[in-house]
Formats: structure tokens, C-alpha cells, sequence
């Protein structure tokens, strides 16, 4: 099962992603966020950031969760490559997030995305595995 | 046709009706032929301008515009007009890049003075204009205090600070400058992310473009608009950046709270809304002006370094190369206008998504020196074909709430366009049609590929059939830096 797949929308990208348990969901989603961005084989783990969020349901915390990765990407020039959540309940998740600073003679960036959206946003839980569908916007 | 799934009647060559139904509380009205439509039922585009219309307090029909694609909440290419009283706002009917905009700029140069120049002034503007992450000008320092200036007084900061001229903000949609913006409803994020992105161009369809005038259909209006045959022009397509992106997530947040506190039934999660007179309303409005204010002072300041680059790089002064403003307009923003509904002058909140006002001539809001023609209308289309320079209508104004479309819409998702391009060098197929392209990303380019677009010729000879627009002018691309 790969880590998710890229789903044909006309003016933005959006993604389905799975995973066989909610935290394993959560850290391939943000994994998809960072592949879309840059090219991640050249990204090292080199600073770790502490994140702690919380949101109204599970599908609001993803969106939340991978708006706080993209701000920090936004302001901070970080590419995140590892993920580990290190506590999560239906509206809450605290996770460390390591990456490394943007370089512009050793990274790639292939896309810049302005925002996660809430459109069409689900999760879904079948046969023990997790699945969700998130849009960008571009 | 498969028009089973939307129920679509044909009201004329031009126009479909999506009857109400269900839970929408008004029509919906897509502007197309027939063909587009096919083309536009591929997606979920329709849907959307059917979601619109469940939205409180919409006024007469849920409108789609020809350039209309499947975006997120209100399709791209979707106009709205909200009742003050009964109507809501939704940061997802203005979008992330609050007044994404065009501006077009005319000079007193020709195709012939430059064309052998284009290498130096693609270059130079490549290297004076920021573009990509972290890329900003090392001459310019703002404080968080002047930011709040920034947003306060949108492009009359930039010209007050060096950027342009006065005469400038007499061509822009609001003279530049909404009211009614508040500072102080600016998250930190928002005002952390404007800090360091003032003055970029960004990435993805955002560019600076190079061209020239190959065709004039109206004479008067182009002469109305400075306009003549080869003269050059340069198309200015950006927006709020960081800022606005953050603003508008910061009241998402917000306006899902609200729905549910005002029992707003919501068939998207995106269109998340509050009413306009609710505090939650007038705080994004307030903030939403914000945005639009630092995306007007963006592009003034992008203006002035376009100028900088011309001289620099064809070594002529401003008072040769002339470069002046023929107008800016927002393509994503939610406005206070006046405009007749049921035969009664009313107030009302538009939302344009990927839409362009289009207002007639003699209107208060066009600007002094197209009175008489009616306002401009830019619409870029894709970096291979051309862009047309449009006017306003009377038509408009009664059937559309003074809009029409904003630009050519894709066809083609991204990813399609990234297969098709692969093992081809776009920026090579360009140059071999006398086009040279400057980007940041290789796969910015290959994302957009002309033929990721529909082609804005029809889509302009939709809006000009339909009445909402006047055909003023054609421009080629001569060079285009993107991010």
C-alpha cells in the first residue's frame, strides 16, 4: 500500500491518504504535504520542531496539523521529512517534526501550496485501514 | 449532452440554467456554449455553483462564469451577490489569495525597439523581481509596524513610499486601497508570513509578462485606453502572498465556528460563512480588506521594479520608456456594491472567486479617463497563446453584478499537465516561438503547459457574445518571468 496516491483535480492537487492506524494516517498525510513541495530524497533531518495542536474533530486536526507544517515551511524555510506523533486523541496531537532549512543549491522545490483546504475533506476507517482525501490549494 | 446529473436548461446560445431545486434557494446561471459546457461537466465544477446556492441570503442566481473550474467551496470563475440584511460572507467565496489580481501596464516603446533586447530584459526582471521560497529583495526592511501601514493603505503606502506615482492609484480597482481594513484583526501568522513576502511575485500561475498589441478590435476604446497596435505591454498577475493565506485559514477557522452558531446548514465545509452584519462577518471583511490592501501595495511595488528593469536593461530613461498604468483589477475579493435587484437600487456583498468586475461606462467607480468606455478588464491567458484587454457593460452590470470571467481556466489537473510534459523542455518549445521564459521551478513551467488551459480566446468570445464584456484589444507574450 503506498503512502497515498494524487487525485486529479482540475486546479489544485489533492491526495488520498492511507494508513493502518490514525497516527501512521496523520504522519503519511504530512509526508504527502512535503513529497508535493520538494524533492525529499534531498532533504537530511537536521533541526526538530516541537508541534502541539488541537482542532474541533479528527478531519479539522488533519487540516490543522498540515496548515501548522506549512506555516512553519512558509515562514521558518523548513522542509519536514520525518514525522513522529507522539500523542494523539480526537482533537489533539502533539508531535516532533524534523527536517532541514531550505537550501537553494541543494534542494528541489517542485510546488509551492498557498493553503490545505476543507473541501471535500474525509476520513474514513475500512477493513483496518485508515483512509482520508485532502485538497490544496495551489 | 449529459445533462441528466444537473438538470440543465438553455436559456440562449450562451447561458444555461441549473433550475433550483432541493435546498438551493436560488438558479444557477453558467455562462458557456455548448461545447465549453460539455467540457465544464467533467468536474465537479457545477456542483459547486450549486453548493453557492444554498448559501443564506443569495440574490437572484448562483453565477458561473465561462472560465469556471472545480476549485474548493465556490467553484473558480463563481460570483455571488449576498442581501446585507439576510446575507452571510465566506472566506471560501474570496479564496486563499485574497485580490489575486492583473494589472496591465502600456509604454511608449515598440515590438520593433525591443525585440532584439529580449534576453536583457527578461533577465533583468528575473534577477529585480523576487520569486521562489524565501526569495525577497535585500533592500527592503519592514518593521511590524509598517506592515500595519502596508494593510491600512494598501498601494497608497507603496506610492507614498517610493513606488510609483500618484497617477498610478487613479487606475486601480478602489484607487488601491479598500476601507474599512483593520490591522488589528491580523493574526501575528498572518502579519509574520507579510513580513517577508512584500513585494514577490510568488509561484504557480503567478507572472510577469512581456507582450505586445497584435490586434485591436475597438479603436476609440483602445485609444481611450493607450492602447495601439505593437505598442508594449506588460501583465502584472500576483496577490496577498503568506498573508493572505493565512488570513483567510485564520477565518475558516473562525467561520465553522460560526455556521454552527448562526445554524448555517453547510452541503461544504469550505463554504463555511457568517453573516455580514454578524461580528464574525464584518471581522473577516475588515481583515479580508487587509489582505487585499498588501496585495495591491504588491503589485505597485512589483510595478517599480518592472520600470527599474526597463530602463536598466534597454538603457533608456522613464521619460522614454513611459511606462504607465492602464489598470488593476481583483480577481478574488468580496466587495460592498450597489446594484438593482427587482427593479430597487440595493446594497449588497459581492463575492468574486476567479472573477473580474466589469463595470459600464459613466459608473461612479470607473475611473475619470474611461468614463466614457467603461472599466477595464484583464484577462491573462496562458504563456503560449495571448491575453485579451476587455471593457465593462451595461449588461454586466444588470445581469452579473458587474462581472465577467478572469482568465483562460484550466483543463487539464496538474498532474495530467506534469505526464504530458515529461521528456519535453517547455521552456525550449517557447523559445522556438519567439517566447522566453524565466522560472523558478522546472516544474512550475511543465504545470503550465498551454495546453493545461482552455483556450481564453473562447472564453473572452463567450463573455463578448453574452454581452458581459467589449472586446478592446489582443496582447502577445514576448518573454514572461514566473516563480
Amino acid at each position: 500500500m503506498p503512502k497515498y496516491i494524487l487525485i486529479d483535480h482540475t486546479a489544485d492537487i489533492g491526495i488520498d491518504v492511507f494508513g493502518t492506524t490514525i497516527e501512521e494516517l496523520f504522519t503519511n498525510a504530512a509526508f504527502a504535504l512535503f513529497d508535493i513541495i520538494a524533492d525529499l530524497s534531498k532533504v537530511e533531518c537536521k533541526v526538530e520542531y516541537p508541534v502541539k495542536i488541537s482542532g474541533i474533530d479528527r478531519e479539522q486536526l488533519l487540516v490543522i496539523w498540515l496548515s501548522e507544517l506549512l506555516y512553519l515551511h512558509d515562514v521558518k524555510y523548513l522542509l519536514f521529512k520525518d514525522f513522529h506523533i507522539t500523542d494523539m486523541k480526537e482533537n489533539q496531537l502533539t508531535a516532533s517534526v524534523c527536517g532541514e532549512v531550505f537550501n537553494e543549491d541543494k534542494h528541489v522545490i517542485k510546488t509551492e501550496i498557498k493553503a490545505v483546504t476543507y473541501h471535500g475533506l474525509s476520513i474514513v476507517q475500512e477493513n483496518h485501514q485508515w483512509k482520508a482525501r485532502v485538497i490544496f490549494d495551489l | 449532452m449529459a445533462d441528466d446529473k444537473y438538470k440543465i436548461q438553455k436559456i440562449d446560445d450562451y447561458r444555461w440554467r441549473i433550475p433550483r431545486e432541493g435546498k438551493m434557494r436560488v438558479d444557477g446561471i453558467v455562462y458557456a456554449d455548448k461545447h465549453m459546457l460539455e467540457e465544464i461537466q467533467k468536474d465537479e465544477s457545477l456542483q459547486q455553483v450549486i453548493n453557492v446556492s444554498y448559501l443564506p441570503g443569495i440574490v437572484n442566481h448562483s453565477l458561473a462564469m465561462p472560465d469556471i473550474h472545480w476549485g474548493y467551496g465556490f467553484p473558480i470563475g463563481g460570483v455571488a451577490a449576498f442581501d446585507m440584511d439576510e446575507g452571510v460572507v465566506s472566506p471560501g467565496g474570496v479564496g486563499y489569495d485574497i485580490n489575486c489580481g492583473v494589472r496591465l501596464l502600456r509604454t511608449g516603446l515598440y515590438r520593433v525597439e525591443i525585440s532584439g533586447k529580449l534576453e536583457s530584459v527578461v533577465n533583468t526582471l528575473f534577477a529585480n523581481i523576487p520569486s521562489g521560497v524565501g526569495s525577497h529583495r535585500k533592500d527592503l526592511k519592514l518593521s511590524q509596524h509598517e506592515v500595519k501601514n502596508v494593510l491600512k493603505n494598501g498601494a497608497r503606502w507603496a506610492v507614498s513610499n517610493g513606488y510609483g506615482t500618484k497617477e498610478d492609484l487613479e487606475h486601480i480597482e478602489e484607487k488601491g486601497c479598500i476601507p474599512g481594513a483593520d490591522p488589528e484583526l491580523v493574526s501575528n501568522r498572518a502579519i509574520e508570513r507579510g513580513l517577508a513576502q512584500l513585494g514577490t511575485l510568488g509561484s504557480g500561475n503567478h507572472f510577469v509578462e512581456v507582450g505586445y498589441v497584435s490586434e485591436i478590435y475597438n479603436e476609440e476604446i483602445a485609444h481611450a485606453l493607450g492602447l495601439e497596435k505593437d505598442g508594449i505591454t506588460i501583465v502584472v498577475h500576483t496577490g496577498s502572498r503568506g498573508l493572505g493565506y493565512q488570513v483567510c485559514d485564520d477565518f475558516i477557522r473562525v467561520m465553522i465556528d460560526a455556521s454552527r452558531k448562526y445554524n448555517v446548514e453547510l452541503p461544504d465545509r469550505q463554504l463555511c460563512c457568517a453573516p455580514i452584519n454578524s461580528p464574525e462577518g464584518k471581522e473577516y471583511l475588515a481583515a479580508m480588506a487587509c489582505a487585499a490592501n498588501y496585495a495591491f501595495a504588491n503589485r505597485q511595488m512589483i510595478t517599480h521594479w518592472v520600470r527599474e528593469s526597463f530602463e536598466r536593461a534597454l538603457h533608456v530613461s522613464h521619460k522614454e520608456s513611459k511606462i504607465s498604468l492602464v489598470y488593476d483589477v481583483c480577481h478574488n475579493i468580496a466587495k460592498f456594491e450597489e446594484h438593482v435587484v427587482d427593479g430597487q437600487k440595493k446594497r449588497l456583498c459581492v463575492h468574486r472567486k476567479g472573477a473580474t468586475r466589469a463595470f459600464p461606462p459613466n459608473h461612479p467607480d470607473t475611473p475619470d479617463a474611461y468614463k466614457s468606455v467603461g472599466q477595464p478588464v484583464l484577462i491573462p491567458g496562458d504563456m503560449g497563446r495571448c491575453s485579451y484587454v476587455l471593457v465593462g457593460t451595461e449588461k454586466a452590470y444588470s445581469d452579473t453584478f458587474g462581472s465577467t470571467c478572469h482568465g483562460a481556466g484550466r483543463v487539464m489537473s496538474r498532474n495530467q499537465a506534469m505526464k504530458i510534459a515529461k521528456g519535453r523542455s517547455i521552456a525550449q518549445e517557447l523559445k522556438e516561438k519567439g517566447i522566453l521564459v524565466r522560472a523558478d521551478s522546472r516544474a512550475t513551467l511543465d504545470e503550465e503547459l498551454p495546453e493545461a488551459y482552455k483556450d481564453v480566446t473562447e472564453v473572452v468570445d463567450i463573455v463578448e457574445h453574452a454581452g458581459i464584456s467589449k472586446k478592446v484589444a489582443q496582447l502577445k507574450p514576448m518573454c514572461v518571468i514566473k516563480g
